[in-house]
């Protein structure tokens, strides 16, 4: 039994790391090709090591302002709309924690309904069109103000907070705007950041809403930009730089730009794992 | 007559009383219930607004004439639907993608993290954990990417394997016979990872005595799994099951999107790529909020039946 014991945790080992090879490889593949010549990606000669080390690909991506500036959007809606979804979110939970607020459970139910029924695409979109939101950054960051999932995993974390904490301040003299500034908010940073993180990330990789509700190509955001680039092959700009340059190919560019709009993510990574474990766990055990 | 006169003032006293301490409620916490606004506002505004504006499946909706001045045509659009050969392309194979991957992807996590669970060193299991995590992060755009250069025809690595072994190149992309292995594998690739922590999390609230008494009795480690720990997380799974045949329709519009083109569509297309086309761009709005309705209260009923059934035969429920 032993043997047999051993034989399957050494077949396990293999099989994980195996497992493991095929999750990392797409990407290792793509950062091996984004620094490799276009002589080289054409021959197939690039599997996980840049060959024929070259830059060439990201000086294109320089070059090209269109990508710059969907990069900034980018930045802007993720940090502008976490924000915005951090207030919102916050200033909703907790008070649905509190016995106090005595519309508590019509609130909580009310909510509970958008999650089990939602609107079809277009009703949204004339929605947004009559609150001349269209072509604006607005409509990427306000009609997702409010993930109704991360506000009940929110409020769960409110909800186990010691009411004492609440009553100690009342009995100091503090009112409720001061109890949740000073009370309430500093305590309540791990939540913030877990919310923030899972917040953050889906502005980051979002394309649909910039795609249903944007048309102004100077709005676009990163994704969406990238989306032209890999899918379409249409370099824009960096097409003409290519031109000049014929040791550049498309699909070096390519794969350049895809380390581009990755990098961000990660780099929070290390973070983003510590609290969105956190978060997944807290929201799957109250649902 | 003397005696009716109290009983009334008493009903409206008890009628009062509450009111009052509801208003005094409101002026002492009113802090409270100020900054709700925003928050209610926004799902009046953003969630119901639409909800009520889907109305427009029973008109023949003309944006100039608005929801007041378009006739009601009733279920036409509805009728419509199940008219054009079209849309029933399309639903069969929103209904097939969404088969192929509760039958291939639903069960990848669960066997991935008993696999995980069964290792015996640590240090290697947070490791790998780290790793397998990784794709979930990752955009539909980036993975679209990246799986385009990977499956191209010319530089693709999957092809030039083919070729080193004397199979030509296939153009992945631009067959319709590939299109919902890659969309169900695309799939598994980002989120089976991710969908092990749900079930470790389960794992790890095994109690260890069981498995203790399970050795002692003689049990090896397959049988452990099969009598302690299958049973342990069994109600996890229903749960997850339930969840993802609530979403049966809805397969997802941005990973589909980035893989459907006009080679491949006749077998990858979806509702929600069709809605955005058929709604979005050529504006056929009261129609295709038809369809999006009809994908609501299928998902609806889906999740219904399923809890219903899974209450009967194992007592687990959404609800």
């Amino acid at each position: 039994m032993n043997i047999k014991g051993r034989w399957f945790d050494w077949c396990n080992t293999v099989f994980l790391t195996l497992v493991g090879c095929i999750m990392v490889f797409p990407l290792l593949h793509v950062l091996a090709k984004s620094f490799s010549s276009s002589k080289a990606i054409n021959a197939g000669l690039v599997k996980v090591i840049p060959v024929d080390w070259t830059l060439v690909n990201y000086k294109v991506i320089l070059a090209d302002t269109s990508i710059w500036r969907a990069f900034l959007v980018s930045v802007i809606i993720t940090v502008g709309g976490t924000a915005i979804n951090l207030i919102m979110t916050a200033s909703l939970a907790y008070p649905l924690s509190r016995p106090e607020y005595s519309m508590r459970k019509v609130v909580l139910i009310f909510i509970l309904i958008t999650m089990i029924f939602q609107a079809p695409l277009i009703p949204n979109y004339l929605v947004i069109k009559n609150l001349h939101m269209l072509n604006t950054l607005w409509a990427l960051v306000i009609p997702s103000a409010i993930s109704a999932y991360n506000l009940f995993i929110m409020r769960s974390f409110f909800v186990a907070l010691p009411p004492e904490l609440i009553d100690s301040a009342r009995i100091d003299g503090a009112g409720e705007m001061r109890t949740m500034w000073s009370v309430i908010l500093p305590l309540s940073k791990p939540v913030m950041a877990t919310m923030g993180l899972f917040y953050a990330v889906s502005h980051w990789n979002s394309y649909s809403t910039a795609l249903y509700f944007i048309n102004n190509r100077a709005l676009y955001p990163l994704q969406l930009r990238l989306r032209e680039i890999v899918l379409s092959n249409d370099l824009g700009q960096a097409e003409s730089l290519l031109d000049g340059v014929n040791e550049v190919s498309p699909a070096g560019v390519q794969m350049a730009v895809i380390i581009v709009s990755v990098l961000p993510i990660i780099i929070v990574y290390p973070f983003l794992q510590k609290y969105f474990i956190k978060g997944m766990l807290v929201g799957s055990i109250k649902t | 007559m003397s005696g009716q006169a109290p009983t009334v003032s008493q009903k409206s006293m008890k009628a009062r009383k509450p009111l009052g301490k509801q208003r005094s409620n409101f002026r002492k916490y009113k802090a409270l219930y100020f900054i709700t606004i925003p928050g209610i506002l926004y799902f009046i505004i953003f969630k119901y607004l639409p909800l009520m504006g889907s109305v427009m499946a029973f008109q023949d909706y003309n944006i100039f004439k608005g929801f007041t001045g378009s006739p009601w045509v009733g279920l036409d659009q509805f009728k419509r639907m199940f008219t054009y050969t079209e849309f029933l392309r399309i639903l069969e194979n929103t209904v097939l993608i969404g088969l192929y991957d509760i039958l291939i992807a639903f069960p990848v996590p669960i066997i991935l993290a008993l696999l995980l669970n069964e290792l015996r060193k640590v240090l290697y299991k947070r490791i790998l954990q780290t790793i397998v995590y990784l794709p979930h992060f990752l955009s539909w755009v980036i993975i679209g990417g990246i799986m385009i250069g990977i499956l191209s025809p010319t530089t693709g690595i999957v092809n030039q394997m083919l070729n080193a072994v004397g199979i030509k190149s296939i153009y992945f992309l631009g067959e319709d016979s590939y299109i919902r292995s890659i969309l169900v594998g695309t799939g598994i690739w980002k989120d089976s990872g991710w969908g092990t922590i749900i079930y470790l999390a389960a794992l790890a609230s095994v109690n260890p005595e069981l498995y203790e008494a399970a050795r002692m009795d003689g049990a090896n480690r397959w049988k452990q799994t099969l009598s302690i720990t299958i049973p342990a997380i069994l109600p996890t799974i229903t749960i997850m099951f339930l969840l993802h045949i609530g979403n049966f329709l809805d397969f997802g519009f941005e990973r589909v999107f980035v893989f459907v083109n006009s080679l491949n569509e006749h077998k990858g297309d979806i509702l929600d790529t069709y809605i955005y086309r058929v709604g979005l761009i050529d504006q056929q709005y009261s129609y295709t909020t038809a369809i999006g309705l009809f994908k609501s209260i299928v998902g609806l009923m889906l999740i219904m039946i399923g809890n219903t059934l899974s209450k009967k035969t194992s007592g687990e429920g959404l609800y």
